[in-house]
């Protein structure tokens, strides 16, 4: 289907493996503390693919990848029990590659003409990602999505991610207040503006678009 | 308690200074107000910030200062103050007890605005008084008893309630509650700002008249005068804000000091006798003014 094309392009492993950001723990800083990502990477995103690794051992979700397990635990919103740590690893591993050191800001080119096209401007996507982070009531997601040819804006509870949903993820922004706890407290609207003026990569955004575009028109 | 009714008949008892008395009847009323420059009063529905039944600083070193600070100070508040602003753009909700609004915007499922953050300002409210200052260790009496009679051991209790804790995944909440018609304990989880107050059916109207007047008797537990089928006895936060400042990630360590050194057993017991007492006297025949 179109959704397994999507999940196996979008360039996150399937193995379960903690792989490390592609940058050093210390390279967000002032904007995401070392410490935030010790923890962050280190413990909360650790937790999930050591305890995914246990929960599929011995059982038939054994040896599959990790697209398969999201997709085929979803379950229409009525999980099964790997989804969660499956669904989290990816979504972190998702987090850490849309972000870069020097990131954020305006995009330009390609990305930034769909932008406008679908949101009229680049102000009012940034108000409505903006909105959607902010609003995310308890712990989850926030999402730039492509689907049906238009990107969109999305925000999914707990472990939930497009993928299941029936779109492609091109950004995302980690919601649970383990996030942005030690670094904001409780200003998630501080960390969501950081995030965006300071954190995102527009190139990780861009490439997803592309293998999006492409899966896409390979199923049509 | 936050808020509270006032019938014609009854007094009742605020803590907190910064609450206005409204009259009302205990219906929906069609709020009046008057407006224009003859000086009318426009009456107000708006909840206020509880402190906790101790000082920021006393539950330390297993909460810390800085946690209460930033929980109460901000998260709660936030709250409270949120709610009020929902509050103020129209009259619909008014004359409403706390545990009326959380039922009526909650909605059967399908919530409202305002049932967030209503029944945030009940969790946390709840949640303080839940813990006191040398807390933990093990309950006394009549709660003792009861918990061995429906967990096996008091031991049993504390794997289903650290369980519960542990295993609630995002966002949420774990209460010790009394099932009332069973008159059982056990233990549920929550999530968001779900509690165990929206699992009740039953119309807490005509109670609440009899409750404003067992405020005098009880002047501490105003808050919890209600028909509950599902009491709440005790609560535990697991939102990631209420131990991440003190534990990070180690929520289990957090469920651990919570049930060794602050819970409080001494709420427990008192809101265990009254959701008893209310048990035992069965729903009373009062007529109403």
């Amino acid at each position: 289907s179109i959704i397994k094309e999507m999940a196996a392009s979008s360039a996150v492993t399937a193995d379960y493996v903690l792989k490390p950001p592609p940058y050093s723990l210390d390279a967000l800083e002032p904007f995401m503390s070392r410490q935030t990502l010790e923890f962050h990477w280190g413990k909360h995103h650790r937790a999930y693919v050591d305890n995914l690794k246990k929960q599929v051992l011995g059982s038939d979700l054994e040896g599959k990848t990790l697209d398969h397990i999201i997709l085929n635990t979803y379950n229409n919103g009525d999980l099964l029990p790997a989804f969660n740590n499956a669904a989290q690893a990816w979504n972190h591993e998702f987090f850490w590659e849309s972000m870069k050191p020097g990131g954020g800001g305006k995009p330009s080119g390609e990305l930034l003409a769909l932008l406008e096209r679908d949101f009229t401007s680049y102000e009012k996507f940034y108000d409505e990602f903006n909105a959607a982070a902010a609003t995310q009531f308890g712990a989850g997601w926030a999402w730039l999505a492509y689907a049906d040819n238009k990107l969109k804006v999305m925000k999914t509870p707990n472990a939930v991610n497009p993928l299941v949903l029936g779109s492609f993820p091109l950004l995302t922004i980690d919601v649970w207040e383990h996030a942005y706890y030690l670094d904001f407290q409780n200003r998630r609207p501080d960390y969501i503006k950081t995030f965006m003026n300071n954190l995102v990569s527009w190139e990780a955004v861009s490439s997803r678009l592309h293998a999006a575009k492409a899966a896409s028109s390979s199923s049509a | 308690m936050a808020s509270c009714v006032v019938t014609t008949s009854s007094f009742c008892t605020v803590s907190d200074s910064s609450i206005r008395l409204k009259s009302s009847k205990l219906v929906h009323l069609q709020r009046r107000r008057s407006l224009g420059s003859r000086g009318g009063l426009k009456v107000e529905a708006y909840y206020g910030l509880k402190t906790p039944p101790y000082p920021l600083d006393a539950l330390e070193p297993y909460m810390s200062q800085r946690t209460l600070e930033v929980h109460w100070g901000k998260h709660h508040r936030g709250y409270v103050d949120n709610l009020n602003k929902q509050l103020g753009k129209d009259d619909k909700l008014y004359g409403y007890t706390m545990e009326e609004l959380i039922k009526a915007t909650y909605n059967n499922g399908n919530p409202l605005p305002e049932f967030n953050n209503a029944a945030q300002v009940y969790n946390h409210d709840f949640f303080w008084e839940s813990m006191q200052p040398g807390g933990g260790d093990m309950p006394q009496k009549g709660v003792l008893e009861q918990i061995e009679k429906d967990f096996g051991s008091f031991t049993n209790f504390r794997e289903k309630f650290t369980n519960a804790a542990l295993t609630q995944f995002g966002s949420g909440w774990v209460w010790l509650v009394l099932k009332r018609e069973e008159r059982r304990l056990e233990v549920v989880k929550t999530s968001n700002a779900i509690n165990p107050l929206v699992w009740d059916d039953i119309v807490c109207e005509r109670v609440s008249l009899i409750f404003s007047c067992y405020k005098v008797m009880f002047p501490l537990d105003h808050m919890y005068f209600c028909c509950c089928c599902l009491q709440p006895i005790i609560s535990l936060d697991v939102w990631e804000h209420s131990y991440y400042i003190d534990y990070k990630n180690e929520r289990g360590k957090y469920i651990n000091t919570f049930l060794n050194h602050l819970v409080s057993w001494n709420a427990a017991m008192s809101r265990m006798a009254r959701a008893e007492a209310f048990v035992n006297l069965g729903e009373p025949n009062i007529p109403i003014a």
